[in-house]
């Protein structure tokens, strides 16, 4: 391979003016919630930076991360995918297959070494020597170690990678788990969501692209810029919660008027993501603004904090489902049926053995 | 035990007679037990766990919408504040009690540990099941008896600490990411795996609180007829009194 071009030098290639490139920048910057000084920093690091080249491996997934990706608006994914960064591997939208594309990774592996950005589309299933996913004719495990093992850092895309989503969702029969579990000595950024934002995708790349350091994350390992809070902290629904006024039927009055979705288990209030600011497809929706509750997709184990249209979610015990509330019903009922029972028989004892009161010894645990 | 306050026994009535006149009236034996911020902090916490099982109930379950002026109502929201003006005031409860346990008198530290590696406390244990399954005719016991002891420091010091950690890893999420807030209780996030999850448990501590209150509740009276031995008004008085024992 040539010399790496620079990010400036690509955009200029592709017909970008000078003044667009500056544009971008201060767009790119204030997506990222960078102080507009940022801007000149990002700027200069596109003109003199080499682009870092990326693999994109897939594991088992359903390339919901994929699609939302290329649907990118802001900064176009054409600019991302084609520009800033250098996307040497990805078999879902790489021209290259078969030998070709494995040619593909093992090049930029060797003459990388630890400089290029491992994104993870999926996990691996460990169950049966990792057979329930196969890359390149071995199990995923084994491709996602060794490529893992010489990049600079680690992206997990999507609840898959990030939390291990519906395929490890109990019982887990695959034994699927998320990247960070497999990969342990390098830096791993948690990008959750089923899927992610595309803004969200682009703006962490395009962050560790430009100042060659990762975002700061949270003690969960996400970028704080996009899931330091929840979805209910800026959601324009928010007056209806703290009002009291929420939609108790999909059919309402209140589901006609935008009430809070809270009752109708609404995951809006347990979720850190940016669905609420950044929204989704250019700004125009996220699920909430479309009258559907969030069903928390960017949260661990979601699938298992079950029914999405509930607000307390389920717990398994012995065998049997029922929310909090269910469960101290039927505790209550044990232990008030205890009470009355024991209650009765002290009556009884009492009636029996009321001439006892004078047989007794002094009382213990303190001094008359 | 040379902590202990000890009552010395008025004797006003020593040489009265009863109602028909066969038997003395004595005085009965009294102990000083629980001291008067003790009693304070009891009758509070009492009614803060009310408040906050009512409050917390309802932000769990919300009550039926109101309609109106959306920018005018708070109802909700008003809900939720009670909820953590009680708990702030519950942790100041928890520390001021955790506190009194170090300075405070030998009954005002039992419910903080029990006497796990003990062979003797066991032995006690195992005497008041028997007498809770009417099997023996049962001792007594100055302060909380080893049982009562054991389910105290289990449900209710655990369980209102774990009420108060898991709370306010609740009440951080509200706060910023870089909040003091955050830094103290965002742990407990990672600690039960999501947000959802953090919920659960903490709904279900209440219910934990709540069975230990009718549980105790129960005992208090039960120990009060059964056991002739005030415990009801000793909260309030301080004194525990055996109405069969006598000084004599």
């Amino acid at each position: 391979m040539a010399r790496v071009e620079t990010f400036y030098e690509v955009l200029r290639r592709h017909g970008v003016s000078r003044r667009s490139f500056v544009q971008f920048c201060s767009l790119t910057a204030a997506s990222l919630g960078l102080k507009p000084a940022f801007a000149e920093e990002l700027a200069q690091a596109m003109q003199v930076k080499p682009r870092i080249p990326v693999l994109w491996l897939h594991g088992l997934e359903c390339t919901c991360c994929s699609e939302s990706f290329i649907r990118s608006a802001h900064p176009l994914a054409k600019d991302v995918v084609l520009s800033l960064i250098s996307l040497d591997y990805d078999d879902t939208i790489m021209a290259a297959a078969g030998e070709q594309a494995e040619q593909c990774l093992e090049d930029v592996r060797r003459e990388y070494k630890g400089k290029y950005l491992l994104c993870v589309e999926g996990n691996a299933p460990l169950a049966d020597d990792g057979v329930y996913c196969i890359t390149g004719g071995r199990p995923f495990v084994e491709q996602l170690k060794d490529y893992a093992a010489d990049a600079m850092a680690v992206v997990s895309w999507g609840s898959c990678a990030s939390w291990g989503c519906v395929q490890a969702a109990k019982p887990n029969p695959t034994h699927a788990v998320p990247v960070h579990e497999i990969v342990r000595d390098k830096p791993v950024i948690k990008v959750p969501g089923c899927p992610p934002i595309a803004e969200v995708m682009t703006g962490v790349i395009s962050y560790i692209l430009t100042f060659d350091r990762l975002p700061e994350l949270d003690r969960q390992g996400r970028p704080k810029m996009f899931y330091g809070q929840r979805i209910h902290d800026k959601c324009y629904r928010r007056g209806h919660f703290d009002a009291g006024q929420f939609v108790e039927a999909w059919d309402d009055d209140g589901a006609r008027q935008g009430w809070c979705l809270y009752k109708l288990g609404c995951r809006g209030p347990t979720t850190y993501n940016a669905c609420s600011t950044v929204r989704w497809n250019d700004g125009v929706s996220f699920p909430i603004q479309s009258g559907h509750g969030c069903i928390g997709c960017s949260e661990k184990d979601f699938w298992d904090n079950g029914p999405f249209y509930e607000r307390l979610a389920n717990v398994n015990l012995f065998g049997a489902e029922a929310n909090a509330d269910g469960w101290a019903k039927g505790a209550a009922a044990v232990v008030g049926a205890g009470m009355a029972v024991h209650a009765g028989i002290s009556a009884v004892v009492r009636l029996r053995d009321k001439e006892r009161h004078d047989t007794h010894l002094p009382p213990k645990g303190g001094t008359p | 035990m040379a902590t202990d306050t000890v009552k010395l026994p008025e004797r006003p009535h020593e040489h009265a007679m009863d109602a028909v006149g066969t038997e003395p009236v004595r005085p009965v034996m009294s102990f000083y037990v629980y001291e008067w911020p003790v009693r304070i902090w009891h009758w509070l916490t009492a009614l803060l766990v009310v408040a906050l099982s009512l409050t917390g109930y309802f932000i769990a379950s919300p009550p039926a919408s109101v309609a109106g002026d959306t920018s005018a109502l708070f109802t909700f929201g008003q809900i939720r504040e009670w909820h953590f003006i009680a708990a702030w005031l519950l942790t100041i409860g928890v520390v001021f009690r955790a506190y009194w346990a170090v300075v405070g008198g030998e009954h005002a530290r039992l419910i903080y540990y029990v006497p796990f590696w003990s062979k003797q406390w066991w032995s006690d244990v195992f005497l008041v099941v028997k007498w809770y399954l009417f099997l023996n005719k049962g001792e007594k016991w100055v302060g909380h008896n080893p049982l009562a002891r054991a389910s105290m420091f289990g449900m209710f010091t655990l369980g209102s600490l774990a009420m108060v950690v898991t709370g306010f890893g609740l009440y951080a999420e509200q706060a910023g990411v870089d909040s003091w807030l955050r830094g103290a209780f965002g742990w407990t996030l990672s600690l039960f795996g999501s947000s959802m999850a953090l919920r659960t448990w903490h709904h279900a501590g209440m219910y934990l609180l709540l069975a230990f209150s009718a549980i105790h509740l129960y005992a208090a009276v039960r120990d009060d007829i059964m056991g002739r031995v005030s415990t009801v008004s000793s909260m309030i008085s301080g004194w525990r009194t055996f109405r069969d024992f006598h000084d004599e």
